[in-house]
């Protein structure tokens, strides 16, 4: 047998219309932590698709060895039996069962023809030994954060025997610590001998964990980078990735022009009826005109509902204190009156509350601003194309046309189309909350340049982020959550990832 | 690209919204074949365009309404005891026709409100919360017509509704001549705003149709316009069942696609949340598209009662579900946020050509509900398998 427990050779797919793999090459030795990396649309995903069988065998090209052997995997349960395990970045749990329920799931352990929920409690509280997640087995899965559904993620797939464990951007949805928490339990399964293939955009993390890096563009393999002969650094991927040099990750801004105060929050207190305690808690913030303020913090610290309860509150928290916009107070009873405020909100979850996933890019750019393209109540649809021509072009959406269906684009373009429609409603304020989660190097250069380029022209951003780097790279000053509260506020002097992370964690 | 590949991309583009015209053609000609050119006289049309009325306005306001995720089961026994109201109206209380049919429309989109306000406000299911409903109005209409029985209707211009034509000016070769202009009309409106719309695409530099494929829709439309009223001449004209249905049609095609109301209720089908995010109150589309089922049902209850001359006692009876059967058959999802009203229409008259061919073969009834069921499921396994490969 060779010392590859993967080799992948010459695969090529095509869609429609597009040539998504041509003649890719993609080796993983046994025993090793391979990081799979490339922009959004450079073909990772479709790759694993091929390999896990959700492109049956016969719908690509190419030949897959796994285990020596040449595979012809028609479905995922093929793949699986041969002792591969897929986790994706949407995780796949079912929120009103229990841990147990879920680790065997489709693999239930059995006595006859009963299912033998004594065994599968035993072994699921082993599993949870393994992947060190405390809970009992009994714990609802909804009862769990982000970080331990993962866990949990990962112990199903350990309980069906894997040898190759593939993680879709395990930690795109993690904090700091849980992340961290991720990458030590992958080593510690390479110990076990699994071999692992890990996509991400994280490059710090892949530079800690990858023994190997290969680098997909435009659905071809551009290299494999090997960190033990020193090859691996952040520089040499990203110039792989994108084609070009990037100088630095985040574009100088060279003229600071602030103005103004624009908003002032105080006192403001936000209590959410349903979870019976104070999302926000005292809060007392200002932005003025032509600055980026980073709120930092961690997930789950109030962020994102410090950003709902300024947005015209659509989650109904009762809110208390005063909010001031150009020194007027502001009451905002739904969102469509903090939309003619002059404030817009780019959600976190761009598919799930951000986008009309079914519906093309035009309708999309004009979804919270149908006013700008119609008399009376009557829409110009041939105004919206021009609107959605503007906006497309402005922001360097990639897609055939303007009536691609928004469902059908990648993450970063996704984002700009999500960002397009905050932007035809005119905000003088515009909030955004982790604009660059799951999105490439590539894409997230164009976000920061075009915040730069709004910030130019007058308009303030309250940039909600978990990415360190980001929230010192992007900034004009930070504020840090932490428990619904301001734990502090940094000017760029004072502020790094350590002061951040000390006030996030008090 | 030439004129053949160009046409080929347009039906690929396409294929959900011509297949359904497809099968519509295709089914008409099956039945004309098989009776002998029986299925597509003037008489035969002209009845069988009547019976669809009353369902094909039902199954405009319910393509809505599960456009935005939710069903509405009350209709049927809504319009049956709507129907009795204006029975009892026009009868027992000599109102006059003016007075009652505004009435009741406005009283249908009010009860419509009520499902609209339980549903979005107080948050019941729909199915739930309209399925009280036609419990509720299932006795109310037992209720209603408890003493009397069966309410015969003997005023000439509520009954004209469901039976009467528009009148004729004179006869030519026995061509109903006032229906002659009217699908003259309809042709020339047809063209003159296609050819606008082409003329103002252009105006802004977008992409049109190629002359030759815009000429041959251009015949091809008019002549199946010109086709089906010339048929209908031949009998008695036009009926006012047909002229209402148009009238619904061409209100609801405008407020969905041209309008921001329009649109809204798409969004709001396509993303709730991200839907409320963007300013739009949820709540009151919801109302405002249960209030229009409301009131459409209200309409289907004065079609029906008309064209029946009476108010009966099961009136209404599973109009809800040949409703929701005709709006998938024309090509709504569950899933929320696609649906056409077109297709609704669509959708509503291949179920009533269906049924209308059947009877002139004479095939039981209980193949009919049969092969009613196997069509439905038919056009939505079509739907579900053009989406994937779309996708």
């Amino acid at each position: 047998m060779s010392e590859y427990i993967l080799e992948m050779n010459n695969i090529s797919k095509e869609f429609p219309g597009v040539k998504a793999l041509s003649n890719v090459n993609f080796k993983v030795k046994k025993g090793e932590i391979h990081c799979l990396v490339g922009e959004n649309g450079a073909g990772k995903s479709t790759l694993m698709k091929v390999l896990s069988g959700v492109y049956p065998y016969g719908n690509y090209t190419g030949d897959i060895v796994f285990k020596g052997k040449v595979q012809q995997f028609n479905e995922i349960t093929d793949s699986v039996k041969a002792g591969i395990g897929i986790i994706y970045q949407e995780l796949a749990l079912f929120p009103d069962l229990t841990v147990y329920e879920n680790i065997f799931a489709g693999n239930e352990l059995k006595k006859g023809p009963f299912v033998d929920w004594n065994k599968t409690i035993v072994h699921a509280t082993g599993l949870l030994e393994k992947v060190k997640l405390k809970v009992t087995p009994e714990t609802l899965i909804k009862e769990l954060g982000v970080g331990k559904q993962q866990l949990v993620e990962i112990a199903k797939a350990l309980s069906k025997d894997v040898n190759l464990l593939i993680l879709d951007e395990p930690t795109a949805a993690l904090n700091e610590d849980d992340s961290e928490n991720l990458l030590v339990l992958i080593k510690e399964l390479q110990n076990q001998g699994i071999s692992c293939i890990m996509i991400s955009h994280k490059l710090k993390e892949i530079i800690n964990i990858a023994d190997k890096v290969t680098v997909l563009r435009d659905g071809q393999t551009i290299c494999t980078l090997d960190a033990s002969a020193g090859e691996v650094s952040e520089n040499v991927i990203i110039k792989h990735m994108v084609g070009r040099d990037i100088e630095d990750i985040y574009p100088k801004r060279l003229d600071r022009n602030i103005g103004e105060t624009i908003l002032e929050l105080s006192n403001w207190t936000a209590y959410d009826s349903q979870l019976g305690r104070n999302v926000v808690n005292n809060v007392q913030i200002e932005v003025k005109k032509g600055e980026i303020i980073g709120i930092a913090g961690l997930m789950g610290s109030g962020r994102t509902e410090l950003a709902l309860s300024i947005f015209g509150n659509p989650k109904n928290y009762k809110l208390q204190g005063n909010m001031k916009m150009y020194g007027n107070t502001k009451v905002l009873k739904h969102t469509s009156e903090a939309i003619k405020a002059g404030i817009a909100y780019v959600t976190e979850d761009r598919k799930g509350d951000g986008l009309f996933l079914l519906q093309d890019i035009k309708s999309n750019v004009s979804a919270a601003h149908l006013k700008g393209v119609s008399k009376r109540g009557i829409l110009n649809l041939n105004e919206e194309v021009k609107v959605g021509t503007e906006y497309k072009d402005s922001l360097y959406i990639k897609a055939s046309s303007l009536e691609q269906i928004v469902g059908k684009l990648s993450g970063g373009n996704q984002q700009k189309v999500s960002l397009g429609k905050w932007l035809f409603t005119g905000p003088k304020i515009l909030i955004l909350d982790e604009p660059t989660r799951g999105i490439d190097v590539g894409a997230k250069f164009e976000i920061y340049t075009i915040m730069n380029e709004l910030i130019k022209e007058g308009m303030s951003i309250i940039m909600i982020s978990s990415e360190l780097g980001e929230v010192l790279g992007m900034s004009d000053r930070i504020y840090v959550m932490a428990e619904g509260s301001i734990k502090g506020e940094l000017t760029m002097e004072e502020a790094t990832q350590e002061t951040i992370m000390e006030l996030a964690t008090q | 690209m030439n004129f053949f590949g160009e046409a080929k991309a347009l039906v690929k583009a396409n294929i959900r919204d011509y297949g359904m015209y497809i099968a519509l053609v295709v089914i008409m000609l099956t039945f004309t074949i098989m009776t002998n050119g029986l299925f597509m006289s003037s008489r035969n049309i002209s009845n069988l365009l009547d019976s669809a009325g009353y369902i094909a306005v039902l199954a405009v306001g319910m393509t809505l309404v599960i456009v935005i995720r939710h069903i509405d089961l009350s209709v049927g026994f809504l319009a049956g005891f709507l129907g009795a109201i204006a029975a009892i109206f026009l009868t027992q209380m000599g109102v006059s026709v003016w007075i009652t049919i505004p009435t009741i429309l406005i009283l249908g989109a009010l009860i419509g409100m009520v499902n609209g306000v339980l549903v979005a406000k107080i948050g019941i299911p729909a199915f739930v919360a309209t399925l009280a409903g036609m419990l509720i109005f299932r006795g109310a209409l037992l209720q209603v017509t408890e003493k009397t029985g069966t309410i015969i209707i003997k005023d000439d211009q509520f009954n004209a509704i469901g039976n009467g034509f528009i009148p004729s000016i004179m006869q030519i070769n026995g061509l109903h001549l006032l229906t002659l202009l009217v699908g003259l009309v309809g042709i020339i409106l047809f063209v003159y705003n296609e050819i606008s719309t082409r003329r103002n695409k252009m105006t802004y530099g977008f992409e049109v149709m190629s002359n030759g494929l815009f000429s041959v829709k251009l015949v091809l439309i008019s002549a199946i316009i010109g086709y089906i009223t010339w048929i209908l001449a031949g009998y008695n004209g036009l009926s006012w069942t047909v002229i209402i249905m148009i009238i619904v049609v061409v209100i609801y095609h405008f407020l969905t696609t041209k309008t921001v109301l329009g649109r809204h209720i798409y969004a709001v089908g396509s993303n709730p949340e991200a839907a409320h995010l963007s300013g739009i109150n949820v709540q009151k589309i919801t109302y405002i598209v249960f209030g229009s089922m409301g009131m459409l049902a209200a309409l289907s209850g004065i079609l029906f009662t008309s064209r029946l001359q009476s108010a009966t006692t099961t009136a209404g009876t599973l109009f809800e579900l040949d409703a929701i059967a005709a709006a998938y058959v024309g090509g709504v999802s569950s899933a929320g946020g696609v649906g056409k009203v077109t297709g609704a229409i669509i959708g509503a008259i291949v179920m009533a050509c269906l049924s209308s061919g059947m009877n002139l073969l004479g095939v039981g009834i209980s193949y009919q509900y049969m092969i009613r069921g196997g069509v439905l499921a038919g056009a939505v396994i079509f739907d579900v398998m053009t989406r994937k490969q779309r996708a």
